[in-house]
């Protein structure tokens, strides 16, 4: 069996230049001059081991930045004004430095909304947030209940995730946000999500699993079905306008109407990713050699990165080929998003494995058998057991009581 | 696990009710980032992001607070005649979602 990845879309021969005026989205596909949706991974380090991790996340790595270089970085943000990051990992707050980082990018005007799975956050830590300005707070949730959420995200990590919930509310923290990725384990829990959310005070942001990282492994058991993302379309009509999406659901468009939200592919145009050494993907969803355009630590930086790679530029072009360009929805669905094709192992140009028209499924199957889907070989995953194991890959879970005496009990 | 996600909501430009005969000026919390298209207008304090969509529009935003009028200053800036009007459509947007705020005039 012969590895054929699909390549990265190829350059127009000559790149249209760009047009004056029109929508704002066309103008997004030619790039801006610094990212509005930046994400930065401090760590590849987690407590937890979260089946569809999209980072492969775990262990540390040891070329992670060093806390002066990542200081580098957010004067360079500052620099290039990027007024607001969203930071994650892995686990961000497991960096010893976090606090202080949090506190130097706020002293720089870049404004930190971060994700964490809300281990770190005691009321000591909910009470300093709810005092700092410009800082937001999204704890992952992937269930409206324990059992549907420690499957996928492990033992004990629902109620670590409500308990850190429960200290920013009761801290006075405003805006706060629960994550959810849907599922099909989760997918009828809309309603039960955004219940517990309000109870909290708190927003509900929703996104798409994508079969990027350890995601990969689960997407076929996970991702969900097409009766369940008719039901999600119905339920963004109805609720969309108060819950945050991102550019998740651009694809569910084709079913009719455009959707609140980022409606394009934004992977080296508005959006970027960089990652816990310092690499310079297209998107964060997208850890892979074939979308990595350059390292921070490389002369000139990340602004170098961002304004003259060559990946980036590549990518700074409207789509004018390929299968979907000639769908009657493609205006609005844009062939969906490129790591969901990539990862499937799907031309980047053609529909997406989500494709609501159903174009999706007759691609998978339809794949060439020689061709296997790509595989990022960065991996980060813990390589034995973690306590508090997610159940849903039939893995014996282990109890989280386990180490509450000590770290070794029952270890030997 | 994060995901792309624009840092805040994303608005186009759209109708509203403010009073172009008043001074106005880019609001003091507002900071505006040059783009090939125009530019990035970010408010620290409410954190929302907004377009600007042409070269123009930035330079009239950039010119309020040299003029005692929204008029006077699409008249300063050159704005043809006919594209006043949405101008002035954008200035209201801008209002409302207060990346610029009224001036007083000194009395
Ligand atoms: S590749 Fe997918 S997740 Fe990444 S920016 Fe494009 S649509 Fe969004
Ligand atoms: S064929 Fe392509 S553009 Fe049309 S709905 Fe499917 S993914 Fe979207």
């Amino acid at each position: 069996m012969t590895a054929v990845l699909p390549s990265r879309p190829a350059a127009p021969a000559v790149r249209p230049d760009r047009p004056v005026g029109g929508r704002l989205i066309d103008q997004f596909e030619y790039g801006l001059d610094a990212p509005i949706c930046l994400t930065w991974e401090l760590t590849y380090a987690c407590n937890l081991a979260c089946v569809h991790c999209l980072s492969s996340s775990g262990r540390r790595d040891p070329r992670e930045l060093s806390t002066a270089e990542a200081e580098g970085v957010i004067d360079e943000l500052q620099r290039m004004q990027v007024f607001y990051v969203n930071v994650g990992g892995g686990e961000p707050t497991v960096r010893p430095d976090f606090w202080h980082l949090l506190d130097y990018a706020i002293d720089h005007q870049v404004g930190v909304k971060f994700s964490t799975n809300g281990i770190k956050l005691d009321k000591a830590r909910a009470a300093q947030l709810a005092a700092t300005d410009y800082v937001d707070v999204q704890i992952s949730l992937d269930g409206a209940t324990a059992e549907v959420n420690d499957r996928v995200r492990g033992a004990g990590s629902f109620a670590t995730a409500t308990r850190a919930l429960e200290n920013l509310a009761e801290a006075g923290m405003k805006d706060f946000k629960v994550s959810v990725v849907v599922t099909r384990e989760n997918a009828g829990q809309l309603d039960a999500f955004k219940a517990l959310t309000d109870s909290f005070g708190a927003q509900l942001r929703i996104t798409r699993l994508r079969p990027s990282g350890r995601g990969a492994d689960v997407w076929d058991q996970l991702h969900p079905t097409q009766a369940q993302q008719r039901d999600l379309y119905n339920w963004l009509l109805a609720n969309g306008d108060n819950v945050l999406t991102g550019d998740s659901f651009f694809h569910l468009s084709a079913f009719g109407e455009a959707l609140p939200g980022l409606n394009l592919c934004g992977a080296g145009r508005v959006v970027c990713l960089i990652d816990p050494v310092g690499d310079v993907y297209a998107c964060p969803f997208a850890i892979h050699e074939n979308f990595l355009a350059g390292n921070v630590r490389d002369e000139g930086g990340f602004q170098r990165v961002w304004q003259q790679s060559e990946l980036f530029a590549d990518l700074r072009s409207p789509q004018t080929g390929g299968a979907c360009t000639k769908c009657a929805h493609f205006d609005a669905c844009r062939g969906g998003c490129m790591a969901a094709k990539f990862f499937t192992g799907l031309p980047l140009d053609g529909p997406d494995p989500e494709c609501v028209q159903g174009y999706g499924e007759s691609a998978l199957a339809a794949r060439d058998s020689e061709r296997v889907a790509p595989k990022s070989h960065i991996d980060h995953s813990h390589s034995g057991p973690v306590r508090g194991q997610p159940t849903l890959l039939g893995f014996p879970s282990i109890p989280a009581k386990l180490c509450d005496e000590s770290p070794l009990a029952g270890m030997a | 696990m994060t995901s792309a996600e624009p840092a805040a909501v994303i608005r186009d430009e759209s109708a509203g009710a403010f009073d172009p005969d008043l001074a106005w000026q880019r609001a003091r919390s507002v900071a505006m980032r040059p783009e090939p298209f125009g530019a990035l207008v970010y408010h620290f304090g409410n954190r929302k992001l907004s377009f600007l969509k042409s070269k123009l529009l930035v330079s009239v935003v950039e010119a309020l607070e040299q003029h005692p009028s929204v008029h006077a200053t699409l008249a300063a800036c050159e704005v043809p005649e006919a594209q006043r009007p949405a101008y002035v459509k954008a200035l209201a947007d801008l209002a409302r979602s207060q990346m610029i705020e009224r001036r007083e005039l000194p009395a």
